[in-house]
C-alpha cells in the first residue's frame, strides 16, 4: 500500500513508545533508517505489512500511556509502522474515549458519574473537584479531571480511575474522596486497591460458593497458590475427556452464555469445533462495561488463573491455538493480574506450543479496550481487535462461521468461562442439577445502589429478586424502595409485585425483563429517577458507535425528549413527547444493527410503563397542557457537563 | 478484506423458493432480499446502498420483516433463504422507514438529496417538526474536535443537527457536511471498493462521528487524489464538484437546461465511460455510468475534472 | 543486473506462478527502452511458462496511454497493416481493400514515427500531415526533432490546440475534440470498441476530423460525399472481419464489444488466447523468445553519473496541452526528483535550481528531494515543457522492433546554475 504520510513527525519519545511495543522498524518503508540498500529496490508495503493492523490499538495505547496523548506525528509514525492509512488510524484513535488526540495533561482522573456512583456520592465529589480544579477538563498543571461512564466499581461508589502518563501504573480507586483525587493529581501515588467487594466471601464464608470459591482465599498473584486451591484440575480432566468429551459435558450441562444473549454454550463450542475453515480463534469477552456491572472484574482481579485455565480448556475443545482476552481499558488491576497470570502460566508450560506436555498448542493475547462500551458487542470487539473502529458487523454471518479475521471464532464471556471449570470438574449432568430446568448452574449478580451490602452475589438460578435484596441486607438505612433496575442501563425496571419472580432466563423473559449482565440496582425514595434516566440516555448517546441511524440519531432524540419531559418544556404536550419516545423506542429496537441501539430505550420505556417518572407510558394519565404541572416537583435544569 | 474477490466464472446457482409479501417467489441463491424486491418492482428505499459498493447496512432504511427474526433485517445485505417469509409493507416496516428518514431529516440538510429520497420522505409521512426547531449550527471545525464519550447535555429545546460551515479547500470539490448522513459510501469509494486511497475515514463516535481526513487536515494535505468517486456516490449533495457548487451559489445551475451524453474518456486506454452533463454548450459536471462494467461508475481526476480544455 | 535482491525476485516468481489467477499489467516503464520489445517478450515468456494466459483473470495487459492507441492500430494507422491487422504486403488482403476503395495501395511497409524522423534527416521525407500529436514536445531528443520539422517543405497540423508542433506548420486545421465534440468510436486496452458521442459544439471554425478529411479529399478531386461517423464505421465493418459484428446499435446495447466480433450474433471476445488451452492444441503453439539482456544505450559514466527516467503524474497528461486548463490541487512545479543521498553528496538542498545535462542537451529546473528514491535514480515529467523541456535530455535511440525511444533511461549530471549566488 502506497501510504500518503503527512509532514508531522514523531518525537523521539513517541517513536520510543511505539518501538517499545513493536520493536525497531525493520525497513525504511516502516520508518527505519535509509542505510539498507535493498530497501531502495524492494517495497514492503504488501499484505504481510498490512497484516500487522491488529497491533494498532495496543500501539495507540502505548503512545497514550507514555506521552499522555497521541499527536499527529505519533499517529503518522504508527501509520507508517503498521502500513495503515493515516486517516484510518485517526478514525480508530478518535473512536475511544481513553485516547486523546489533543494535548492533555499527563495525570487524568476519570470520575464516574454514572448511575450507581450518582447515588453513591459522585455528585459531592464532582462538586468538590469543580471547586478545586474548575469544570471537567480544565487543566491545572499537568493534571485534570473528567467525567466517566461506569468504571465497574459500583459496590464501592463513588469511583475514580487515574490514567497516568509515563511509567506510573494506571489505577482505579473506590470509594474515592476529593482529597485522595487531589493528592494523586498533585503527583501522589494512586491509592492501593482495597478488596472487599464480595460480601458473600467475607467471613463467615458461604462454603457452597462455586464461581467465587477462590475469591479472597487464593493469592491472585501466585500460580502455586492457585494450584493449591484446585487450579488446573479442570484442564487435566479436560485432557482426559478429549475435545469431544469436553464439548459433550458442556452440552449436557445446559450451560447458557452469561453475556446477556443466553445462547447455549455447547452449541457454540461444537459449532466452532466442527467449522472447516482454519485457524479457529477463541475470544474471552472481558469488556464488562454495562453500567452497574462489576462481577467479571471481581473474578479477574481475584482469580485470574481460573480464566486462563478456562480459556485453555475452551481453546483445546474448539481447536483454537490462539485466544484473545479483550478486557475493558478501565480495569487496570484486573489487567495487571491477568498479565501476571498469563506470564506465569506460559513460563510453566500451561500455555504455549505444548500445553502440559500434551502436545496441543494454546496461547493467550491480552488486549485492552480503550473506553468504548460498544466493544462489548461481540462483532464490534472483533473489529477492535483487528485494528478497526469498534463498529458492530451485520449478522449473519455469525462469529462461529466468520468471526475474528474472518475465521470461525468462539467468543465467551468471563462468567461463562468460569462456569466451564465448574462443569468440567464435575460432570455436565451434575452441573445441570443446580438451578432450574432451563437455567442451570449458579449466577453472579451485581447488587448495588441503595442497598446495605452492595457486592457480587452468587446464587443458584431461580433465586428471587426479593431473596437477592434480603441477601444484600435490604434497602440502605431502611428507606422505602422507589425502584429496582434489573440488567443494567440496558435493562428494565421491575415493580415490587414481580419481586418473587425467579431470576432465570425464562422467568425474567416472562415478565418482559432480562437478566442482562446480572445487575440489580436499588433506588430508594430519595433518588431522582429522571436524573438517573437522563444519565442513562446520555450514556447511550455517548456510547453509540454512530454507524446506524436509529441508534446514532435516536439516542440524541431520546435524550432531548426526556430532558424536555423532565424539565417540563415540551414543545407540544408531554404526551406528545412520551409518544415520540415510544416511536423512537420502536425504531431503535427494530432497526438498530446491534444490541446497544436495541436496548438503549429499554430502561426508559419500562420506567414510563411503571409510571416512575410521573408521566404514564401513554402519557394519557398525566396529559396536561401546562407542562409544569405534569412533572410536578421533578422539574429541573439539566447540568451542562 | 471483508468481501470476496469478484469472480466472473458463471457458477450455476441454485434457485430458492420463498415468500415475498404473500406471493411465492424464486430467486437464485446469493440474491439479497433487496435484489428480489427490485426485480419484483417493490419500491424499497435505500441510502447507504449502491450497486457498486459493498453493503454497509448502516442507514437501516431498507429494513423488511422476516418471519422468525426478532428484529427487522436490512434487505440490502441479507441473502434470501429457501422458505423465508419476507414482508416489506407491514406497520413495523413502515414505521422504521419513516423514523429513519425522519431522524436523518431532523438532523441533516436533505434538500439536495436524490429525488427518490424526497419521494420516500413524503410517502412515509416524515414530520421533523415534532423534534423541535433545529439547534444552532456548529462553528467551523467544532464537530471535528469532539472527544468520544463526552457530549454537552442538551436542553431539549432544539433538535441537535450536524449543521456546520461548508469546507472549501481546493478548486475541484467542496464538502458540505451539514448534508452528510454518514452513509459511509464516500469512505468505501475512497477505500477498498474503488480507489484504494483511504484519504478519508469515519472518525469520532456516535452522533459526533464525522467523515474526516487524518487530523482533519485539508484535502490538499491529505492522501486525496481527487478522483471524485466520493462525489459520485454521495446521495445528499454533501460532496459536490466546486463548479456545480459555485453555479448553485450563483443561481445559474439550471437542470431544465441540462443534457446528459455518455462518451469515452480521452485520457488513457482504460476506456472509462463519461456521462457529461452539459448546460449552455458547456460541460458542467462529469460522472460515469454506475452500470458500465469498465469502471462501475468510478473515474480518476483527469476523467472527472480534466475537461477544461474543451470548455467554450 | 537489477539490484533487486534475488530472494525477492524468487519469492515474487513463486507467488505469481502459484496464484490461481495472475495478470501482468504494464505501462511505459517496460516499453520505453531500446529493448522494449525484449522486455515485453520476457513477460510473455513468464506468462506462457506459468499458464497465466487465455483464462479469465489471467493474461498480459499493456495499459495504453491514450484512449485510442489500440483503435489507431485497429484502423490501420500503423505502417505495416491494413485495418483489422491484415498485412499490407498480403496481396489478397490488399486486393480486397483496393477493390473496395477503387484504387491501388502501396504494397510495402511504410515508415514508423522514428523512421520518419530519420527519413526527414536524410531528406527523403519532405512533407508531413500531423493529426493530434505533438512531437515538437513529446519526442526524445526534441531539439533534433524540432530542427527536422523546421526543415520540412510543407507541414500540416490538425489538432484541437495550437501546439508547439503547430507553430512549425504551414497550415493548421482546427479540429473538434473527438471525445465530446464529435461522434465516433475508440478501442481501449482490452480491445473493447466503444462509442464516443458529441455532447457540445466545437468552438469557432473547428470541424470533426472526418469532415476535415472529406473536405480535403473533395478539394483534391475525390468526392467521398459527406459521410457520418457511422457510415465510415460501417465501411470498416465491411472490410475488417474482427469488427464486422459491431454495429452502432450493438455497441450501444452491449456497452462496447471486444474484438474479434465476426458477426452480429457474436458476443465479442473477452479472452484472446483461449485456444492455447484447447486439447488438442488448435493452431500453432505460442512461441517462447530468447532475450538477451542489454544495458541502456545511455551508459552511466563519471561525467553522467545519474540515471534519469521520465514519469507521468496522475493529474497531468503527456505534454500537458489537455490538462493545463484545470486547477489540479495535485499540481506541482516541474522539478528533478532526486534521492536525499544524492542531493547531500552533491551539496544541494531541496528547492535549489540546478543545471541538468545529458549527452544531448541541458535544461534548468529546481531539485526536489524525494525520500522514496534510491541513490542514483532521478525523475522528471514531460508535462510542463514551458518549465522544463525534459525531452531536450532524453535519448532518441529506439527499439529496432517497436520504434519506441528510450525515454526511461537517460544518463544525466546535475550542476549548479550560478555557483556564486548559491554560495552567497
Amino acid at each position: 500500500m502506497d501510504l500518503h504520510l503527512g509532514r508531522a513527525t514523531a518525537s523521539t519519545a513517541e517513536r520510543a513508545a511505539v518501538d517499545a511495543e513493536l520493536g525497531p522498524p525493520a525497513t525504511r518503508w516502516e520508518g527505519g533508517g535509509r542505510d539498507r540498500a535493498e530497501d531502495g529496490r524492494v517495497s514492503y508495503g504488501g499484505r504481510d505489512a498490512r497484516s500487522q493492523r491488529h497491533l494498532l490499538l495496543p500501539v495507540l495505547h502505548a503512545v497514550q500511556k507514555q506521552i499522555g496523548w497521541v499527536s499527529d506525528g505519533a499517529l503518522t509514525y504508527v501509520a507508517q509502522r503498521l502500513t495503515v492509512p493515516p486517516a484510518e488510524v485517526y478514525g480508530v484513535a478518535t473512536f475511544y474515549s481513553m485516547l486523546s488526540i489533543r494535548p492533555r495533561p499527563g495525570r487524568v482522573a476519570h470520575v464516574c458519574d454514572d448511575i450507581a456512583c450518582r447515588i453513591g456520592g459522585a455528585n459531592p465529589l464532582i462538586d468538590q473537584l469543580t471547586a478545586d480544579f474548575g469544570p471537567a477538563g480544565t487543566p491545572r498543571g499537568d493534571a485534570t479531571w473528567i467525567r466517566s461512564p461506569c468504571l465497574g466499581l459500583c459496590e464501592r461508589a463513588p469511583a475514580v480511575m487515574f490514567q497516568l502518563a509515563g511509567d506510573e501504573a494506571d489505577e482505579s480507586h473506590a470509594p474515592a474522596a476529593a482529597n485522595q483525587v487531589n493528592a494523586v493529581l498533585g503527583g501522589g501515588s494512586p491509592a492501593v486497591f482495597v478488596p472487599g467487594s464480595t460480601p458473600q466471601t467475607l467471613p463467615p464464608r458461604d462454603e457452597s460458593l462455586r464461581l467465587l470459591r477462590r475469591i479472597g482465599v487464593a493469592d491472585p498473584d501466585s500460580l502455586d497458590d492457585y494450584r493449591a486451591h484446585g487450579g488446573y484440575e479442570a484442564l487435566r480432566r479436560a485432557l482426559q475427556l478429549g475435545p469431544a468429551g469436553v464439548i459433550r459435558e458442556i452440552t449436557d450441562s445446559k450451560l447458557m452464555g452469561r453475556g446477556g444473549a443466553a445462547f447455549p454454550t455447547g452449541v457454540k463450542w461444537s459449532g466452532v469445533a466442527s467449522a472447516p475453515a482454519r485457524p479457529h480463534y477463541l475470544i474471552c469477552n472481558a469488556d464488562e462495561s454495562e453500567p452497574g456491572t462489576f462481577k467479571d472484574r471481581v473474578l479477574m482481579e481475584e482469580d485470574p488463573f481460573a480464566l486462563v485455565e478456562a480459556m485453555t480448556i475452551a481453546g483445546y475443545a474448539a481447536g483454537c491455538e490462539l485466544g484473545y482476552l479483550y478486557i475493558r481499558g478501565e480495569y487496570p488491576l484486573a489487567t495487571r493480574r491477568l498479565e501476571g497470570a498469563i506470564a506465569q502460566a506460559r513460563a510453566r508450560g500451561l500455555l504455549g506450543l505444548d500445553v502440559m506436555g500434551r502436545g496441543f498448542a494454546f496461547d493467550i493475547v491480552l488486549r485492552r479496550g480503550a473506553g468504548a462500551y460498544i466493544c462489548g458487542e461481540e462483532t464490534a470487539l472483533m473489529n477492535s481487535i483487528e485494528g478497526y473502529r469498534g463498529e458492530p458487523r451485520n449478522k449473519p454471518p455469525f462469529p462461529t462461521v466468520a468471526g475474528l479475521f474472518g475465521k470461525p471464532t468462539l467468543i465467551n464471556n468471563v462468567e461463562t468461562l468460569f462456569n466451564v471449570l465448574d462443569v468440567i470438574l464435575g460432570t455436565g449432568p451434575a452441573y445441570a442439577t443446580v438451578g432450574t430446568e432451563k437455567s442451570t448452574g449458579t449466577k453472579l449478580f451485581c447488587v448495588s445502589g441503595c442497598v446495605t451490602s452492595p457486592g457480587v452475589y452468587e446464587v443458584p438460578f431461580g433465586t428471587t429478586l426479593r431473596e437477592m435484596i434480603d441477601l444484600a441486607g435490604g434497602v440502605r438505612d431502611g428507606r422505602p424502595l422507589q425502584a429496582l433496575l434489573l440488567g443494567g442501563a440496558a435493562g428494565t425496571f421491575v415493580p415490587e409485585e414481580q419481586f418473587d419472580t425467579p431470576l432465570t432466563f425464562e422467568g425474567t423473559r416472562e415478565i418482559g425483563a432480562s437478566l442482562g449482565s446480572g445487575v440489580i440496582m436499588l433506588f430508594d425514595d430519595t433518588v431522582d429517577l429522571v436524573d438517573i434516566l437522563t444519565r442513562v440516555a446520555g450514556f447511550f448517546r455517548d456510547e453509540s458507535c454512530g454507524q446506524c441511524v436509529p441508534c446514532r440519531v435516536g439516542t440524541v432524540r431520546q435524550e432531548e425528549a426526556l430532558i424536555r419531559i423532565g424539565t417540563g418544556r415540551s414543545n407540544g404536550s408531554t404526551a406528545a413527547d412520551v409518544e415520540l419516545l415510544a416511536e423512537l423506542s420502536l425504531v431503535m429496537k427494530d432497526a438498530s444493527i446491534c444490541g446497544l441501539g436495541q436496548t438503549a430505550p429499554a430502561a426508559l420505556q419500562s420506567a414510563l410503563a411503571l409510571n416512575l417518572l410521573g408521566v404514564g407510558a401513554s402519557g394519557a394519565a398525566d396529559t396536561s397542557t401546562t407542562p409544569e404541572s405534569s412533572t410536578g416537583n421533578k422539574q429541573r435544569t439539566p447540568d451542562a457537563s | 478484506m471483508r468481501r470476496n474477490a469478484p469472480v466472473m466464472l458463471g457458477a450455476i446457482r441454485r434457485m430458492l423458493d420463498f415468500e415475498l409479501d404473500g406471493e411465492p417467489v424464486r430467486a437464485p441463491e446469493g440474491s439479497t432480499i433487496l435484489d428480489v424486491c427490485r426485480e419484483q418492482g417493490i419500491d424499497t428505499p435505500t441510502l447507504c446502498y449502491l450497486d457498486n459498493l459493498t453493503p454497509v447496512n448502516a442507514c437501516r432504511v431498507c429494513m423488511v420483516e422476516v418471519d422468525g427474526s426478532r428484529v427487522l433485517v436490512p434487505s440490502c445485505s441479507r441473502d434470501v433463504e429457501a422458505g423465508m417469509v419476507v414482508k416489506t409493507d407491514t406497520e413495523r416496516v413502515r414505521h422504521s422507514r419513516k423514523m429513519v428518514l425522519e431522524l436523518l431529516a431532523s438532523s441533516t440538510d436533505m434538500s439536495l438529496a436524490e429525488d427518490a429520497v424526497h419521494r420516500w420522505m413524503d410517502s412515509y409521512g416524515v414530520d421533523i417538526k415534532r423534534y423541535g426547531p433545529p439547534g444552532p449550527p456548529a462553528a467551523a471545525g467544532e464537530r471535528d474536535r469532539r472527544q468520544a464519550g463526552h457530549h454537552h447535555v442538551p436542553d431539549g429545546l432544539t433538535a441537535e443537527t450536524v449543521a456546520q460551515p461548508v469546507k472549501i479547500d481546493n478548486e475541484l470539490y467542496v464538502r458540505d457536511y451539514a448534508r452528510c448522513i454518514l452513509c459511509y459510501k464516500c469512505v468505501e469509494a475512497c477505500g477498498e471498493d474503488a480507489q484504494n486511497t483511504f484519504a478519508i475515514a469515519v472518525a469520532g463516535r456516535g452522533f459526533d462521528a464525522t467523515i474526516a481526513t487524518e487530523f482533519d487536515v485539508t484535502l490538499p494535505d491529505s492522501a486525496c487524489v481527487y478522483c471524485g468517486n466520493c462525489i459520485a456516490v454521495c446521495p445528499t449533495g454533501a460532496l459536490m464538484p466546486k463548479s456545480e457548487y459555485d453555479m448553485r451559489q450563483a443561481g445559474t445551475w439550471d437542470e431544465t437546461k441540462q443534457d446528459q451524453v455518455t462518451t469515452v474518456c480521452t485520457f488513457c486506454g482504460v476506456g472509462c465511460n463519461l456521462e457529461l452533463t452539459t448546460q449552455d454548450n458547456r460541460i458542467v459536471r462529469v460522472d460515469s455510468p454506475i452500470d458500465h462494467s469498465i469502471t462501475n461508475g468510478h473515474l480518476c481526476i483527469k476523467g472527472r475534472f480534466g475537461y477544461a480544455h474543451v470548455q467554450n | 543486473m537489477t539490484g533487486v535482491p534475488a530472494a525477492a525476485i524468487r519469492e515474487l516468481a513463486h507467488r505469481y506462478a502459484e496464484a490461481d489467477r495472475a495478470q501482468i499489467c504494464w505501462t511505459l516503464g517496460i516499453t520505453e527502452h531500446h529493448t522494449g520489445v525484449d522486455n515485453v517478450l520476457s513477460l510473455i515468456n513468464l506468462a506462457l511458462l506459468t499458464g497465466h494466459v487465455g483464462r479469465y483473470g489471467s493474461g498480459l495487459n499493456p495499459l495504453r496511454g491514450q484512449n485510442n492507441v489500440q483503435g489507431g492500430g485497429d484502423m490501420g494507422a500503423i505502417p505495416n497493416k491494413l485495418p483489422g491487422f491484415k498485412d499490407i504486403t498480403d496481396d489478397a488482403e490488399r486486393g480486397r481493400f483496393e477493390r473496395a476503395w477503387g484504387m491501388p495501395l502501396p504494397a510495402e511497409h511504410g515508415w514508423h514515427l522514428s523512421q520518419m524522423f530519420e527519413a526527414m534527416d536524410r531528406g527523403e521525407l519532405r512533407a508531413a500531415y500531423i493529426m493530434g500529436e505533438n512531437p515538437a514536445e513529446s519526442e526524445a531528443d526534441v531539439a533534433h526533432c524540432r530542427k527536422l520539422l523546421d526543415g520540412l517543405d510543407h507541414l500540416v497540423v490538425q489538432d484541437i490546440f495550437l501546439t508547439k508542433t503547430a507553430e512549425y506548420a504551414d497550415v493548421v486545421l482546427p479540429a473538434a475534440a473527438d471525445w465530446c465534440e464529435a461522434d465516433g468510436t475508440v478501442t481501449n486496452s482490452e480491445r473493447r470498441v466503444q462509442r464516443t458521442r458529441k455532447a457540445i459544439d466545437p468552438p469557432g471554425q473547428a470541424w470533426p476530423d472526418i469532415k476535415i478529411i472529406t473536405e480535403l479529399a473533395k478539394r483534391m478531386g475525390h468526392d467521398w460525399g459527406d459521410p457520418t461517423a457511422e457510415q465510415a464505421w460501417d465501411e470498416l465493418r465491411s472490410l475488417s472481419a474482427m469488427h464486422t459484428g459491431m454495429s452502432y446499435q450493438r455497441l450501444e446495447e452491449l456497452g462496447g464489444i471486444q474484438w474479434p466480433c465476426p458477426d452480429e450474433n457474436h458476443p465479442g471476445s473477452k479472452l484472446l488466447h483461449e485456444r492455447l488451452w484447447a486439447d488438442p492444441l488448435e493452431g500453432q503453439p505460442a512461441p517462447f523468445h530468447a532475450c538477451e539482456w542489454l544495458p541502456p544505450i545511455d551508459t552511466l559514466t563519471e561525467q553522467f553519473p545519474l540515471r534519469m527516467t521520465t514519469v507521468r503524474r496522475l493529474d497531468a497528461y503527456n505534454t500537458g496541452v489537455q490538462t493545463d486548463g484545470y486547477t489540479s490541487p495535485l499540481w506541482e512545479r516541474e522539478s528533478l526528483r532526486i534521492s536525499p543521498e544524492d542531493a547531500r553528496r552533491l551539496g544541494f538542498a531541496d528547492g535549489d535550481r540546478v543545471l541538468i545535462s545529458s549527452r544531448r542537451g541541458a535544461i534548468e529546473a529546481p531539485l526536489r528531494v524525494d525520500a522514496s528514491l534510491r541513490p542514483g535514480l532521478t525523475w522528471m515529467t514531460p508535462h510542463s515543457t514551458g518549465e522544463a523541456d525534459v525531452n531536450l535530455l532524453t535519448n532518441e535511440s529506439w527499439d529496432p522492433k517497436s520504434g519506441t525511444s528510450e525515454f526511461k533511461a537517460t544518463a544525466i549530471r546535475v550542476d549548479r546554475v550560478t555557483p556564486e549566488k548559491q554560495r552567497g
